[in-house]
């Protein structure tokens, strides 16, 4: 069954190509070129975004929280009251001083909120009606690498580049092998990036320009098959990629394209991100706007809201709404896709690496003897249930574990979601026992916890994997 | 406490029971029992917390359930066997048989699963963990590997050993290092040699007590039909006669995916390429037994003793198995190689399947030890090239 299935992927891939012959012939001329993974899995999911925009106005108030930056404590530049620009630094790392973090719009500093231990959570500028920005310089044709480092950092958009390994911001001192950009997204429900950058295309060329200051060795990935706006980008390797989610992680395409090994670092930045690196150097201004698709099956007209990074989730979900919750019924809140995004609630902001906001139903059902009942509704990749039956259905999931937690039993699983030349439960019972060399040897440097979100989904005995990724990845940074 | 009379009866029930059970409760020395009581009748709803938001709906519960759906033709044959290879047996109608080799098992069955789900409960307390499914395997496989006529407190102490000795020892489900039913064969195999041994071991009325192999390790040769070692219509252990269920419970495994292919048809590989080895080599005109016993034909291994059920049901356990992808064909296919060598050659243990599994459940983590290995030295490979270029 399990070489049918990939026949008929392949058949399918081949269909698109054919369909695509003559509206797009350089798909065509790539073909050698493309990347096919036969390992993942696609979850298809309730809740689809539309393909319409809206555009947001100037909300009340916007927000950036020192915990979406993986590693970093951050030490405060502002007080509440203090006025500010948008692109004047809010905070900045203490191991880094260099790398400032910026207020997405100008206006009062309105509150810096603290939790237990008074650990910085979120910094609250409420926007000014008109919008003043702080003056950068746009002259990038001419501009020095140190330059272009300079200006990233000055303005808070260093922190948009993530290396690898560790998934932590980039250090500015480093030259790294290679810079990494995914064209596309494959989790579920993830944006069309054909609609989020439809008006972007410049500002992600000329911010693969400023990149490419950096390091002449820039990738970006696309998805094979696919007629892509990203195609018309010039002065970069494209890559493509067939297959199924996790086939979009740029972790995925980086072990596909020139892995990282021991000692080697190499960069990555989100696409849309990059947009915001190239609105810097030619509008000469931090205009950190983005496209988010809010999807999920909680939301009543799932579609993409344009706003600015640190825009409230009570704005951003505003337009597409929220389904009435009848009869004690809860929803979950999640920054980003279900695999790997963060729990939120309305009361949360938007940050700069996320480009999604997913609203399902928490919690479960009660149910009598599940695990003997047939259960013909549920999804599951094994074919211990029947969803295998329907292949093309959509599932409303929701927030439950559907389980027990167990030692790892099932040997095998595991590698079929992550479609990398790694061991992943010799990886993980590594980080358990915390052998740094053994984690070195099996691959502790390709991956971030996206990578093995689909393992434990899939996994029966229904651990915590991309926790214990993070677990095993500062234990490194620790020791190394 | 007000109980709500919309929800149904069992759910009442663990509600009301809960704080007896619960931290400071006068039961709550049985707090794991309640745990395991209260997710057999409901799904738990617990909610991710880390992570993925969704989860997949396979659990260990729906794993190990499918092994024990896989058992049931198995099973079935099996006590309807007990009754057919009793003297009188043959004058029974099906029925008649059946019942009688129901209640010849349902003893041992009970006996297995209360003596092993009270050690597991018992572990599990003492661990703060919850308990694990495992034993709703186990506890099935044995009764179906022992010896029909094996006293009952001689299945109660086998089952003790196995699930202390040959489990939580190593620090219970996942972390074992040999199989559990096999260990408690094994257990009686060697503790009790004298009283499971010798021509009448499996049924202490049986019409006919040599089993197929032990009839092969003394002459060589076997009066055994292979029509019937197929279908199951011969004595043996009450789970190994029929090849044909065993298959059946095989394609179910293999289909849900709950076994890997990999394994077991390896370990079919390995009897029928060490079979015909024999096959090739034996001498044309057999003088001894054993040379005799060379001359069997390969695909005849297969079917015979516990071989297939060896290969279906226990050489799969993912925890005992390689469980390496790569790992798996190698350990598989030894097994198979090994069963059929010690059947040939060490006549002292007709059976070779167990032994052959439990050698290979030693070896299964040097095996992947290299397989992992080789994907390390890949790696470091690599990047001496990355330095280089």
């Amino acid at each position: 069954m399990r070489i049918l299935r990939e026949k008929t992927e392949t058949e399918r891939y081949f269909k698109q190509q054919t369909n695509n012959l003559f509206t797009y012939l350089p798909i065509l001329t790539d073909m050698s070129k493309v990347i096919k993974l036969k390992k993942g899995l696609d979850i298809k999911l309730v809740g689809e975004a539309e393909k319409s925009v809206i555009e947001l106005p100037i909300g009340e108030r916007y927000a950036i929280s020192p915990l979406t930056f993986e590693g970093v404590v951050p030490k405060l530049l502002v007080t509440e009251g203090d006025k500010v620009l948008a692109g004047d630094a809010l905070f900045y790392d203490k191991a880094h001083p260099e790398v400032m973090f910026t207020s997405p719009v100008s206006g009062t500093v309105s509150a810096v909120r603290r939790g237990a231990k008074r650990k910085l959570l979120a910094i609250e500028v409420a926007a000014d009606a008109q919008q003043n920005y702080k003056p950068f310089k746009t002259n990038l044709a001419e501009a020095t690498r140190e330059e272009v480092v300079a200006t990233l950092l000055e303005s808070g958009l260093w922190a948009t580049i993530i290396q690898r390994p560790y998934g932590i911001i980039a250090d500015s001192k480093d030259t790294p092998k290679a810079i990494f950009v995914s064209g596309f997204d494959t989790a579920p429900l993830a944006p069309d990036m054909n609609i989020a950058l439809k008006d972007d295309l410049q500002a992600v060329q000329a911010g693969f320009e400023a990149l490419k200051k950096l390091c002449s060795n820039v990738h970006l990935s696309l998805k094979a098959g696919e007629k892509s706006i990203l195609e018309a980008i010039e002065g970069v390797e494209k890559h493509y990629f067939a297959g199924a989610h996790p086939a979009g992680n740029v972790g995925v395409q980086i072990h596909h394209i020139d892995p990282v090994n021991k000692g080697e670092k190499v960069w990555t930045v989100g696409i849309q991100n990059v947009a915001i690196i190239g609105r810097l150097f030619t509008e000469g201004k931090v205009n950190m706007v983005k496209t988010y698709a809010v999807t999920g099956s909680q939301v009543a007209h799932p579609q993409y809201v344009r706003c600015l990074v640190g825009s409230s989730l009570c704005d951003v979900l505003m337009p597409a709404r929220i389904k009435p919750q009848g009869g004690g019924s809860t929803f979950r809140l999640i920054e980003g896709n279900v695999l790997s995004g963060v729990k939120a609630t309305a009361n949360d902001y938007v940050g700069i690496y996320s480009s999604q906001v997913t609203v399902i139903p928490e919690g479960g059902e009660l149910e009598l003897i599940g695990w003997l009942a047939p259960r013909f509704h549920k999804l599951s990749v094994s074919r211990t249930y029947f969803s295998w039956l329907r292949p093309k259905k959509t599932y409303d999931l929701r927030t439950v574990l559907n389980g027990g937690v167990r030692p790892c039993v099932v040997t095998g699983l595991y590698e079929k979601y992550l479609p990398m030349d790694i061991y992943p439960m010799y990886l993980f019972k590594a980080i358990m026992a915390g052998d740094i060399e053994k984690m070195e040897n099996l691959g502790i440097y390709e991956i971030v916890e996206e990578d093995v979100a689909l393992c434990e989904f899939v996994d029966p005995s229904k651990q915590e994997l991309q926790a214990l990724v993070r677990d095993g990845i500062n234990l490194m940074i620790k020791e190394m | 406490m007000k109980q709500n009379y919309n929800k149904p009866l069992p759910k009442r029930l663990l509600e009301k029971f809960a704080p007896t059970f619960s931290e400071g409760g006068k039961l709550s020395w049985l707090h794991s029992f309640y745990e395991a009581m209260e997710t057999f009748f409901y799904v738990p709803t617990d909610v991710t917390k880390k992570g993925a938001h969704v989860r997949d709906c396979n659990d260990m519960k729906r794993t190990m359930f499918m092994v024990i759906i896989a058992l049931i033709p198995t099973i079935l044959f099996g006590m309807w066997n007990i009754g057919f290879q009793r003297i009188d047996g043959a004058d029974f109608n099906i029925w008649q048989n059946f019942w009688y080799g129901f209640w010849q098992l349902l003893p041992s069955i009970i006996v297995t699963y209360v003596v092993g789900l009270s050690i597991e409960c018992a572990f599990a307390q003492i661990r703060k963990e919850e308990v694990n499914e495992g034993f709703f395997v186990s506890g099935m496989l044995i009764p179906l590997i022992i010896p029909i006529g094996t006293p009952l407190w001689m299945t109660a102490l086998a089952t003790a050993f196995a699930v202390i000795i040959g489990k939580e020892i190593f620090g219970g489900t996942g972390m074992n290092i040999f199989n559990p039913a096999l260990i408690a064969r094994l257990f009686i195999f060697f503790s009790y040699t004298s009283s499971i041994s010798g021509e009448a071991v499996w049924f202490s009325d049986a019409r006919t007590g040599a089993t197929a192999l032990g009839e092969l390790a003394n002459t060589g040769t076997t009066s055994v039909s292979m029509l019937d070692a197929f279908i199951g219509t011969i004595p043996g252990s009450v789970g190994e006669t029929s090849t044909l269920c065993i298959l059946l419970g095989g394609a179910l495994l293999l289909f849900t995916g709950v076994a890997s292919w990999r394994t077991m048809v390896s370990v079919f590989v390995g009897g029928l390429v060490m079979g015909g080895i024999f096959n090739l080599i034996a001498p044309a005109e057999p003088q001894t037994a054993t040379e005799l016993y060379m001359t069997l034909p390969a695909w005849q291994h297969l079917l015979l003793g516990g071989f297939a059920f060896g290969a279906v049901f226990m050489a799969t356990d993912p925890v005992t198995s390689a469980q390496t992808n790569c790992g798996k064909l190698i350990v598989g296919f030894m097994i198979g190689v090994l069963a059929v060598l010690v059947r040939v050659f060490n006549t002292g243990y007709p059976e070779g399947m167990m032994l052959a599994i439990v050698f290979m459940n030693a070896l299964a983590p040097v095996v992947d030890h290299y397989v992992v290995q080789a994907n390390v030295s890949r790696r470091n490979r690599r990047a001496k090239k990355s330095i280089n270029a």
